[in-house]
């Protein structure tokens, strides 16, 4: 036996070490299936099927609730986090610069904006705007005015996520760039930037998640029928049927698109473990 | 004799307090192969990388075909075109392959056209014998073939000077003879180059002269011969005698502050 050799510690009288580890193992489980039981017992389902559950309401959603509400959340997602991305890379390459002025103003874009609700940007955006310069229309109008509030939201952190991409890529890369005789912009777009790309595709997509989810707040800015996204969409229906069923079939339709996208950052991610490997 | 192609007048640099270069005087001619040797910290890099301006020199002027580097109002990145620089790290491009990564700089760089840059960058991986990589990527190469990629990458540039920082000093002992057989081949076909380097047998056989360098200063300037065979200074007998049979080195007291230290 091992312990004739290795006599580390007395063993005591009890369990062992392994005993201990398999019985705390067992009782998580137990923990784990007693709480579904609990939340499934007590909670009322008849009364949840008939509040979220209406199979009959649920179809005259369709196709509507795709055609129309999902695809213009997809509309204001994507104008949005393409007009963050732009912008983004600009405040991160102003909170860069070696001019101090661009720096200063980057600061203080990103902590304004990462640090006001999305809620009050909507807001802003909707009453604001319209009060400080009269006359004046965002291009676009409804999807204009939604592709503004998400861009500046999500250039906030899209430029926070790029200057650490940047950070990221080894010095020695733009100084082989530079010996090569490339300009230090050449450089940057050429060798730097691609680089910080590749490594900040996940939480890049991470925030168009959160961008998507932030789109439900477009609500805010007064839209026609036409211009309803999900979440409005769910509501309204809700609100004319007097059932919840629209609600659960909304949230449903964020997820079908979350989860996948979800999935994808993880397969990104760990094609980057590998590639460092 | 015809003007040098490096020339490096009473060169500066300070990093802080800390200063590196105390007054260098440097001149290598067309053609030639100059080894810089010297311990750590005795500022061999730092003038490596002053004579392409990846350090700005607080003082003095570094010249490389005729051009003043250390002019404010020159345009680098045209010197720069002239100057091959090789690292350490190797830095080659890792988003891009082989080929890639030697056609990038000729096309961004010297406006060259896909074609011209195509064939530039076959003709320079064969120099270096690694024709058959030119479709990998480099995290798949050898730290010895992504060396003589970088080489080649420098080499398709068309440059008049190459500049090599310690270039085998990241691969495994036996991945070193291939990159030392490219940089000799590149001098035996006339290459002005600098070389910074711990190869005391590439110095001695490739080098046209050793320059030893020790706390900022050059110690020593001549045939490999002279300062590797027989050298005048005790600093660089004690620092050969280190390098050459590091087994019987003694402990001993620090002696780094020479670099910039109360020596001032």
């Amino acid at each position: 036996m091992a312990d004739t050799d290795v006599p580390l510690q007395p063993r005591k009288k009890g369990l062992t070490r392994r005993q201990k580890r398999s019985l705390s193992r067992g009782a998580q489980y137990v923990v784990f299936v007693a709480a579904v039981i609990v939340f499934a017992v007590s909670a009322d389902w008849g009364r949840l099927k008939n509040q979220f559950a209406q199979w009959d309401i649920a179809q005259q959603m369709f196709p509507d609730v795709i055609t129309l509400a999902l695809k213009n959340t997809v509309l204001y997602t994507v104008s949005g986090f393409l007009l963050g991305l732009v912008l983004g890379l600009v405040v991160a390459l102003m909170r860069l610069s070696s001019v101090g002025p661009y720096r200063w103003l980057a600061g203080v874009y990103i902590e304004i904006f990462r640090g006001l609700p999305a809620l009050l940007i909507f807001v802003f955006i909707g009453v604001a705007v319209p009060l400080a310069f009269p006359g004046t229309e965002i291009v676009g109008g409804t999807y204009g005015k939604a592709a503004l509030g998400l861009g500046l939201i999500g250039a906030a952190y899209m430029a926070e996520t790029f200057r650490a991409g940047i950070q990221a890529v080894p010095k020695g890369q733009t100084e082989a760039a530079r010996s090569l005789g490339f300009s230090p912009a050449r450089a940057m777009v050429s060798v730097v930037i691609p680089q910080a790309f590749r490594i900040i595709l996940p939480p890049l997509t991470n925030e168009l998640i959160m961008l998507f989810k932030d789109s439900s707040l477009v609500l805010l800015l007064g839209v026609t029928l036409e211009e309803r996204e999900l979440s409005k969409y769910g509501r309204d229906l809700a609100s004319t049927t007097a059932n919840s069923t629209p609600i659960l079939v909304a949230g449903l339709c964020y997820l079908l698109v979350t989860i996948p996208l979800g999935f994808v950052v993880r397969r990104m991610e760990a094609k980057a473990q590998e590639a460092v490997k | 004799m015809s003007r040098p192609e490096i020339e490096v007048r009473g060169l500066h640099k300070s990093f802080g307090d800390n200063e590196v270069l105390r007054g260098i005087d440097l001149e290598v001619g067309r053609g030639e192969v100059v080894c810089v040797i010297g311990p750590s910290g005795s500022g061999k890099s730092t003038l490596l990388r002053c004579v392409n301006l990846l350090e700005e020199p607080s003082g003095g002027q570094v010249f490389v075909g005729g051009a003043e580097l250390t002019d404010p109002d020159v345009d680098i990145d045209a010197v720069r075109r002239r100057i091959g620089m090789v690292f350490q790290q190797f830095n080659l491009f890792p988003h891009l392959s082989v080929t890639e990564n030697l056609t990038l700089p000729q096309r961004r760089v010297l406006r060259r056209g896909k074609a011209e840059a195509a064939k530039v960058a076959a003709e320079n991986l064969e120099r270096v014998g690694l024709s058959d990589k030119a479709t990998a990527y480099p995290a798949s190469l050898s730290g010895g073939q992504q060396q003589r990629v970088a080489i080649a990458r420098a080499l398709a540039m068309g440059p008049e000077v190459m500049l090599f920082d310690e270039p085998t000093s990241a691969l495994d002992p036996e991945l070193v003879g291939d990159v030392l057989a490219v940089m000799r081949m590149l001098a035996r076909e006339g290459m002005t180059m600098m070389v910074v380097t711990h190869e005391m047998t590439f110095a001695r056989e490739v080098a046209d002269r050793v320059v030893f360098m020790d706390g900022g200063v050059i110690v020593e300037d001549g045939a490999p011969a002279q300062v590797i065979g027989a050298p005048a200074h005790e600093r660089t007998r004690h620092f050969l005698s280190r390098l050459l049979d590091p087994a019987m080195a003694e402990v001993e007291e620090e002696t780094s502050d020479q670099v910039g230290g109360p020596g001032k």
